[in-house]
């Protein structure tokens, strides 16, 4: 697959590091911060809360976007049920009001809950970017350990910082095990 | 989040994940069930059992579909029958893998880790099984899609007074949003089976429903935000969802349906049950696939520490039923609570407290907590015990109710059974194909539990 090529683009994508420990990784991500590289990203096989705080991850997105699924869902559950019972087909139920709220609240509340809980998780998926089927990392072959037992860090040459020599010797100096190249 | 808390172990009956597993073990083992382990004849013999009392279901659905309901034994006055007892209880044990998944999650029970995936994929078994019941129940299956809203030649709309169109919108919220969440937690293990796989076709499988997932922090941090939300939405939903069942019996005026106690005992119900079959469940998964060092007798343990619990409150509630029955001062109430207990019926109420409240009195022993062999007998007897005390709220409140005139009894036909049979066919079936094609276990969570899995950064040179 590197039917990708562009006349400006690089034919790499970046440059990804192995490690063997979580701590290692975390320690690399810092420096990796530090060392001013916006475009780069660690790949381990569960998720590692550190790694939030050394790669200053603080994307709530997803949180907000749930909220106003979950306030739509709210405001649609209960106007549904409030239309339908006013509006479309007015009853009158043992002399109850046209609105009878505590009786839309089950309905209003699972709506919510419906719309809510379906926001986070398409907005999560959307905004990672998925579904990817295709992905350069995935042509580097040890790659596949970063879903069993590796830990990995990838600069990507797309970063301003990014030189192809200096960045293998950073990574070098960051103790990576194995460095390979991640070609598009 | 699942962050694994450090306890002393003594407090504890063994660790949560046995010693000398590393992050790349626990990987193969339990992606090795689906990806490497030979079909046994076990496997191929309970699938087929399975899949013959599965027949059950279609041969009783179809007869109920060509003649009517008028084939079950439901009758005026008890016009619900097996049909809601058997809901009731279905998505009771459904209740159990959202506890697990849900507000252990939020509770930081790392223990949860082994044992969510399977609880998980129970719920939506079940709830596939009690959403059957109902839709068979109108007779006529292919109009269920009356029930929902939406603008129609009829000029028809349904009633939101009503609390069985409010079930209709808990069960099928409760479904969508249990089926997101598993499938969420499932997308890094299913990174996993394809970074594994050996063959095109498992990798193209597992690939295109893994969505591209390459385990990238940025990633995680999203999808770890998530999976809190989802979880903290699903807590009130799986209580939520009970209390509103319990509202189809507490809104209605019916003597013993008519109580205020209903959803909290019914919330507890639900769960003592849905431990009580994944109980049943795990352990004999856990003997026949090995997995016995990463579902612990410490999980088993706390297993069934909850039963018990949940058993108490379940005490709770029936004597606070027949507390009730006496202190209303009331002739219908009091005739009620009664004639449960030495009516018609009494065989059922009383073998219902000797299920419910007599045998698990045994898990107070450690020894038995710890044994799984008897811990499977007594998850088997609280849901025998379950499934009564459905029976028992549903016949013996319909089958007498204000006027002598309009008695009469239940006796469930043999294509009552026909259909709880098959519902419980169906269910094994699809427990059978889920071990073999999906991890049943989260192998991601898993690895968090591991000693090496900290975060220990080496200092800075």
């Amino acid at each position: 697959m590197s039917g990708h090529n562009h006349p400006h683009q690089n034919p790499l994508y970046g440059l990804v590091a192995e490690f063997e420990t979580p701590g290692q990784l975390v320690a690399a991500a810092r420096r990796t911060r530090e060392a001013g590289f916006k475009k780069f990203d660690a790949y381990t096989p569960y998720p590692i809360h550190e790694l939030d705080g050394a790669m200053d991850l603080h994307d709530n997105r997803v949180s907000v976007f749930t909220f106003i699924g979950g306030l739509l869902g709210c405001i649609g559950g209960f106007g549904l049920c409030s239309w339908v019972a006013a509006v479309a087909l007015p009853l009158n139920i043992a002399g109850r009001p046209m609105i009878s709220v505590p009786m839309y609240i089950p309905i209003t509340f699972e709506c919510t809950i419906l719309l809510g809980g379906l926001t986070a998780a398409i907005s999560m998926i959307i905004m990672n970017g998925l579904p990817a089927p295709y992905h350069p990392l995935f042509n580097v072959e040890r790659f596949a350990g970063a879903a069993r037992s590796k830990f990995f860090l990838c600069i990507e040459t797309d970063d301003p910082k990014f030189n192809h020599a200096e960045t293998v010797g950073f990574l070098e100096s960051l103790g990576a095990e194995e460095i390979a190249e991640v070609p598009r | 989040m699942a962050q694994p808390v450090e306890l002393p172990d003594t407090i504890h009956v063994g660790p949560v994940i046995d010693e000398g597993h590393s992050l790349a073990s626990v990987s193969d083992k339990v992606g090795g069930i689906v990806l490497k382990r030979k079909i046994t004849i076990g496997w191929v013999f309970g699938l087929l059992l399975a899949f013959m009392v599965l027949q059950n279901l279609a041969i009783g659905a179809t007869w109920l579909i060509i003649k009517g309901v008028g084939v079950w034994g439901i009758n005026i006055p008890n016009g619900w029958g097996f049909a809601i007892v058997n809901f009731v209880w279905w998505i009771g044990i459904g209740h159990a893998g959202t506890l697990i998944s849900a507000i252990l999650l939020l509770l930081n029970q790392s223990w949860r880790n082994a044992i969510n995936r399977f609880a998980e994929a129970m719920t939506l078994f079940a709830v596939m099984c009690a959403g059957m019941f109902p839709v068979l129940h109108t007779g006529r299956p292919w109009l269920a899609y009356w029930m929902f809203p939406y603008p129609n030649t009829m000029d028809l709309w349904p009633q939101f007074r009503s609390p069985l169109l409010w079930d209709v919108f808990a069960v099928s919220t409760y479904f969508t949003i249990s089926a997101v969440f598993w499938f969420v937690g499932l997308l890094p293990d299913l990174a996993t089976l394809r970074d594994t796989a050996k063959t095109k076709f498992t990798q193209m499988t597992y690939g295109a429903l893994a969505m591209g997932w390459r385990n990238s922090a940025r990633h995680w941090q999203r999808y770890e935000k998530a999976s809190l939300l989802l979880a903290g939405l699903a807590t009130p939903l799986v209580v939520s969802v009970h209390t509103v069942v319990s509202f189809d019996f507490a809104v209605s005026i019916i003597p013993g349906w008519h109580t205020t106690i209903f959803p909290p005992y019914f919330v507890a119900g639900a769960i003592y049950s849905g431990f009580a079959m994944v109980l049943t469940l795990m352990i004999p998964v856990r003997k026949f696939y090995g997995l016995d060092d990463i579902i612990t007798l410490r999980h088993l343990n706390n297993m069934a520490k909850v039963t018990l619990a949940t058993a108490l409150i379940v005490a709770y509630g029936y004597t606070m039923e027949a507390f009730f029955g006496y202190f209303s001062a009331d002739t219908y109430e009091k005739f009620m609570i009664w004639n449960r207990m030495v009516g018609p019926y009494w065989p059922f109420y009383w073998t219902l407290i000797l299920c419910n409240i007599i045998t698990p009195q045994f898990l107070w022993s450690k020894k038995i907590r710890t044994s799984p062999g008897i811990l499977w007998c007594i998850s088997i007897v609280v849901n025998i015990g379950m499934w009564l005390e459905r029976f028992v709220i549903v016949i013996t409140s319909l089958h007498r109710d204000f006027l002598p005139s309009s008695w009469g009894m239940y006796w469930p036909t043999i294509w009552d059974w026909a259909v709880y049979t098959g519902t419980l066919g169906f269910f094994m079936v699809m427990i059978f194909l889920f071990v073999r094609v999906l991890p049943m276990i989260t192998i991601f969570e898993l690895r968090m539990l591991l000693p090496g899995a900290q975060v220990k950064e080496p200092v800075a040179q």
